[in-house]
């Protein structure tokens, strides 16, 4: 790199305010919280303001105490109802990406294949709903599914069905809306991968005589596999800590962790606890996180 | 062969499109119900939109709900940008990894923890330095800002890393100032990426309900965190009604920027036929 790069004399003149400013914002309001979580779900909790203890005790003789309790943490161990909360989570998670990519996955190749302009809207479209309000969206599901809902009448008017099932406040409903609202979070690393992939080597593959299925397997498949990782996480790390769709569609019927976040915090007060319950949750996102990170850095590393 | 294989795309492309738009068409179409159970149809009517009209919370959340978005977008796109330019063009300054790291996290964080680690921060500030105050506008818009930026970052990176350096290098050889081709020739390429970040950051900050309801105070309710209240016990026509407007809102501003878009691609592609 030469000497008169713009990148060397933003270095050496402007390091400090253009890497400077954003980084201490994200230091104050990012990472010096997490370290607050942490050492809140160390503390033991009390019926006071703020409720819970002081993890440095000054004592009356001037000798500083340490307190760490690890009560929290013990107590989400042995209370099975948040192991099974946990696990529940990252179960419904896991279904709700593999449905995604199933159903993302040909949608993605099938606006790649297309052309021009009918390319542009097809994306558009895709586009839409993730500019269109969450909620409402999620609200919508739960005029379909409920018991004199959209869905209930249209099964009834078929003859399908006698008499109004439960879809509403169900594990079912969870899924439906889990899937619905992170599709477009599949479909647009997928569709990024794909208009990049070099078709010759498809061709090359069905001319060297290859089945379109082993053709598919063997090439497109592999080929695609960082678009894939890419969308599979960005669905299933918020997918484990939703709380807006198992609020809403699952109503009290599904238990996941970010429904019980917020109410140990917001009915329970119970800030230690919460604490607790975040670290861990942290926990066990952390390695798709950091696969998250790397997908995305070996992104930037390809573009520039 | 191939035939099947494209009508197998072309019905999974209907199935995904079906999918994703008839629950918000319904929704739209049970607005204009006469009836106060949603879903069963009585006739139409305008009456809940009038209901809508004529409430005051709803416009007072809405108003404060725009007042944090401009805000968010505002000073997300600033930082967003810097972060983004920082990223993509210095390569080394300490801290670095750690700086990407957090870049990248926000964006999949779960809202939940992101929403109960700023309040702590806010509570324990309070106690330490008596700042903020009350928890409310301010302190909503800084949760914002903080994942917003995230966003804008990203795509400021990736718009950088598609354009040229040698434009700048050039400059920089003949002479000019630094800081007359950050102006004249950084900014300009990068003004597309931040009209598109500063756009996301206000649409997420209009759509978040749980990192809001997280760190709002008393006194202050979002449009989302109104919205959310009452739909928490079942199906209200006022909240189709508000939907409708809202989702309306919304397609007819990202159909204008998309058919903008689209033009903008026909105009350069064309360029570089003549060219």
């Amino acid at each position: 790199m030469s000497g008169s790069t713009l990148g060397n004399w933003l270095q050496t003149r402007w390091q400090s305010i253009v890497a400077g400013i954003p980084f201490i914002w994200l230091l104050v309001f990012f990472l010096v919280p997490f370290f607050i979580v942490l050492k809140i779900s160390l503390a033991e909790s009390l019926i006071a303001s703020p409720p819970f203890s002081k993890l440095l005790d000054w004592g009356d003789g001037g000798l500083p105490s340490l307190n760490i309790s690890i009560d929290n943490y013990a107590y989400l161990w042995e209370d099975s109802l948040y192991v099974r909360t946990y696990l529940n989570s990252i179960k419904i998670a896991l279904i709700c990406t593999v449905l995604c990519l199933l159903i993302g996955y040909p949608m993605a190749y099938a606006i790649v294949r297309s052309q021009g302009t009918t390319r542009y809207i097809l994306l558009l479209l895709i586009i839409l709903p993730f500019w269109t309000s969450f909620l409402l969206r999620v609200y919508a599901w739960m005029g379909l599914l409920a018991d004199q809902g959209t869905l209930n009448s249209f099964l009834m008017w078929l003859g399908v069905i006698e008499k109004p099932i439960r879809l509403l406040y169900s594990q079912f409903a969870v899924y439906v809306g889990i899937v619905y609202s992170y599709l477009p979070f599949m479909i647009l690393p997928l569709y990024a991968n794909m208009e990049k992939l070099d078709t010759s080597l498809q061709e090359a593959a069905a001319d060297l005589g290859a089945k379109p299925v082993a053709g598919f397997f063997t090439v497109t498949l592999p080929l695609t596999a960082p678009g894939i990782l890419a969308g599979s996480l960005l669905v299933f790390i918020p997918a484990t800590g939703e709380f807006v769709i198992p609020d809403l569609l699952g109503g009290g019927n599904v238990l996941m962790i970010g429904r019980i976040l917020f109410n140990e915090f917001n009915s329970n007060h119970d800030w230690p606890v919460a604490s607790a319950v975040a670290i861990a949750l942290l926990i066990v996102l952390v390695v798709p996180m950091m696969l998250y990170h790397k997908v995305q850095a070996a992104e930037a590393r390809r573009e520039s | 062969m191939k035939a099947k294989r494209s009508r197998f795309l072309l019905g999974m492309l209907c199935f995904g499109f079906a999918f994703l738009y008839v629950p918000i068409i319904l929704m739209m179409i049970y607005s204009f119900n006469y009836s106060k159970l949603v879903p069963v149809w009585g006739g139409f009517s305008t009456r809940w939109y009038t209901t809508l009209f004529q409430s005051e919370d709803v416009w007072a959340a809405t108003a404060l709900s725009l007042k944090i978005a401009l805000l968010n977008a505002t000073f997300a796109t600033l930082l967003g940008t810097l972060a983004g330019i920082a990223l993509s063009r210095i390569h080394s300054f300490r801290g670095r990894t750690l700086f990407t790291g957090m870049i990248s996290a926000p964006l999949v964080m779960p809202e939940v923890i992101t929403g109960l680690s700023l309040l702590l921060l806010f509570i324990t500030l309070n106690q330490l330095i008596g700042w903020p105050a009350e928890r409310g506008i301010t302190t909503i818009t800084i949760a914002h800002i903080t994942f917003s930026m995230a966003f804008v970052a990203i795509i400021i990176q990736s718009r950088l890393a598609g354009t040229s350096r040698d434009l700048e290098e050039a400059a920089l050889d003949l002479g000019a100032k630094p800081f007359r081709v950050l102006w004249d020739i950084t900014l300009p390429q990068l003004a597309p990426g931040m009209v598109a970040g500063w756009l996301l950051a206000f649409t997420l900050s209009l759509d978040d309900l749980v990192i809001a309801s997280f760190v709002s105070g008393p006194g202050a309710t979002t449009l989302p965190m109104l919205i959310y209240s009452r739909i928490r016990l079942g199906l209200r026509p006022d909240i189709n009604a508000l939907a409708t407007i809202i989702i309306l809102t919304v397609t007819i501003g990202v159909l204008i920027a998309g058919w903008i878009m689209i033009r903008q691609q026909r105009a350069s592609a064309q360029d570089a036929e003549h060219s």
